[in-house]
């Protein structure tokens, strides 16, 4: 039986258990339960601040702490940390480059059955457009906590992308390394490269399998710092493979298939899929009906795959 | 409290130092915003020249008092108060908003010595502001934390989310100065959007309230001392001030909230100033 953690448990265990630094500062609103920043509040209280249902507030305030020494993560969802905060996030955080660590959970499609409204499908593209802002999106508990390791190490502005569903644990705690800015090849494949982030990573795997048994080999490559982009680990890939696919739990636009596409246009223009939410928003539905719905899924993968593949010159 | 006569000359001629200079930066920059810096040109003066513990000389000091400009386009201000005081030469002040300069259009912490937190959008100011007073009650430092808004910027909903907040955790190390002179770009305050009764919702909102006259110096400097004496909870101290003042034709005109002095005006205005510094020189 697969092992299935939240990367949000991952965040929440991981301030906890680094929280012993006493420049950490968490702040929520309203929603330390779900984003499980309850769990640094459990143990250090003291630095624990709930600013209420105000993120605009939450984001300048953590601002603030920061310019006094302090590492801040302020959680609340992606939808509400990169939309309704996006001002404070651009004009308090990230102009003055401020060491605040935005831990955004209920990112993408699988907040399931609470709809539209609070599937952040474009905080990537949101955020990654801000100059001196750092974007990871770990694609499992293991990375998660590594992710929010690297971002206590780093002294800048960071988005932490996290999701709500539990999610299959593909990394090893005791082998895995982590190092900011850096993709991983996960598997080795010289006929198409997939390049996942998030919850999708694993989805990559699968399709490795279902495009083995057509006799195609893929290379997985998963990308947890959105920004800056591993240009190194993509070009290498579209150069040996030919055909690149993206997959990622947001829109197709301005996301990490954009940010691949912006390597490899102005580098090594190669075929390229994308599989994301095609330019709409979630709706109300469990996960993993949701995920079908959206095409968010391995044999979309392998569809996209050998369509990239066709397209190779 | 009555303040000494020398005591209130020498806050005027800061006031009146840090009015020229508004008059000049703006007049080289071609645009910038008098109107707003000359309305809080006193409580500047009396902010960097009488209140808060700064060292020139170290303007990271982690025991500093901080100063937010809420009001970040009245940058103007700020920057002849630091100049003033030695964080930087003088004669940088004329290369505001241009582009070789450090001096930007809205202050900005990681160019301007002195300048403890960028703002520029307005309602972060406040809430940096408060990040900074609750990171000073955590580390159990004695420094205090000022910031400074616009009449017409508490029509920011985001002030009023840190004001809950400033209450809720009982920010005593922190005093908010309102520059209440009534105008906004696009006329009387309580035209385009009526924030009134302002007393009345910060203490609502569970702050001390204390109103005063922001062009008397004694008066500020009672107000800032009875927020220091005030505990438990932050302090408005809501200034009623005069847009423009200082310079005759810029008094209560929203025209001069964003536009520069012509060469001529600049002209003007600095005679009538040098007649405030010349007199104070006779007393």
């Amino acid at each position: 039986m697969v092992r299935k953690i939240a990367t949000r448990e991952g965040y929440g265990n991981a301030l906890a258990e680094f929280g012993g630094d006493k420049r950490i500062v968490v702040m929520d609103s309203d929603l330390s339960k779900s984003t499980k920043t309850d769990t640094f509040k459990k143990k250090y209280p003291e630095r624990f601040f709930n600013m209420g249902i105000a993120e605009a507030s939450m984001m300048s305030v953590a601002a603030g702490i920061a310019t006094c020494g302090k590492v801040v993560f302020a959680s609340s969802f992606a939808v509400f940390a990169s939309g309704r905060a996006f001002d404070q996030v651009r004009n308090s955080i990230c102009y003055p480059e401020l060491n605040v660590k935005i831990g955004a959970s209920h990112a993408g499609i699988t907040v399931g059955e609470d709809g539209g409204t609070h599937q952040s499908i474009e905080d990537i593209a949101i955020m990654r457009a801000l100059p001196n802002m750092v974007v990871i999106s770990p694609a499992d508990a293991v990375e998660a906590r590594h992710a929010v390791k690297a971002a206590i190490e780093y002294d800048g502005p960071v988005y932490l992308r996290l999701g709500r569903l539990a999610v299959p644990v593909i990394f090893d705690e005791d082998s895995y390394s982590f190092e900011l800015g850096k993709g991983i090849t996960l598997s080795e494949g010289k006929d198409v490269a997939i390049i996942a982030t998030g919850l999708m990573v694993n989805t990559a795997l699968e399709a490795k399998e279902l495009l083995e048994k057509e006799g195609i080999s893929a290379r997985i490559i998963n990308i947890h710092t959105i920004k800056p982009i591993d240009s190194d680990i993509i070009l290498k890939a579209a150069k040996e493979t030919g055909a690149i696919v993206t997959a990622e739990e947001h829109s197709i636009i301005g996301g990490l298939g954009s940010a691949v596409a912006e390597v490899l246009g102005q580098n090594f223009p190669v075929p390229l899929k994308m599989v994301g939410v095609e330019d709409r928003f979630g709706k109300s539905g469990k996960p993993d009906k949701l995920l079908e719905m959206y095409g968010l899924t391995a044999s979309n993968i392998l569809s996209k795959a050998k369509e990239a593949i066709k397209m190779k010159r | 409290m009555a303040i000494s006569k020398q005591q209130s000359n020498r806050l005027k001629k800061y006031a009146t130092l840090i009015r020229r200079h508004i008059i000049d930066e703006t007049f080289h920059a071609a645009s910038g915003h008098p109107g707003g810096s000359l309305s809080c040109s006193d409580i500047m003066a009396v902010l960097y020249f009488n209140e808060m513990r700064l060292d020139p000389q170290n303007p990271a000091w982690e025991d500093r008092d901080r100063f937010v400009l809420s009001k970040g386009h009245c940058a103007p201000a700020l920057y002849a108060a630091l100049a003033e005081k030695g964080f930087f030469p003088r004669e940088d002040l004329i290369t505001f908003r241009h582009i070789d300069s450090y001096l930007e259009g809205h202050p900005n912490m990681r160019t301007v010595p002195g300048v403890d937190m960028s703002t520029g959008s307005l309602g972060q100011g406040i809430s940096a502001a408060v990040g900074m007073a609750i990171a000073g009650k955590l580390d159990k430092k004695d420094y205090r934390v000022y910031t400074l808004l616009g009449d017409g910027e508490i029509q920011e909903g985001q002030v009023w989310e840190s004001c809950m907040a400033a209450a809720h955790y009982k920010l005593d190390n922190l005093v908010a100065i309102l520059d209440y002179n009534g105008l906004q770009i696009d006329g009387k305050i309580t035209e385009v959007l009526s924030p009134e009764p302002i007393e009345e919702k910060f203490t609502a909102f569970g702050w001390k309230v204390i109103s005063i006259n922001g062009h008397d110096y004694s008066q500020i400097i009672d107000g800032l001392a009875e927020a220091k004496r005030s505990k438990g909870k932050p302090t408005m101290i809501i200034a009623r001030t005069t847009k423009g003042k200082g310079v005759s034709f810029m008094e209560n005109a929203a025209g001069w909230h964003g536009t520069a002095p012509d060469r001529e005006q600049r002209d003007k205005a600095m005679s009538e100033l040098d007649e405030v510094l010349a007199k104070l020189e006779v007393e």
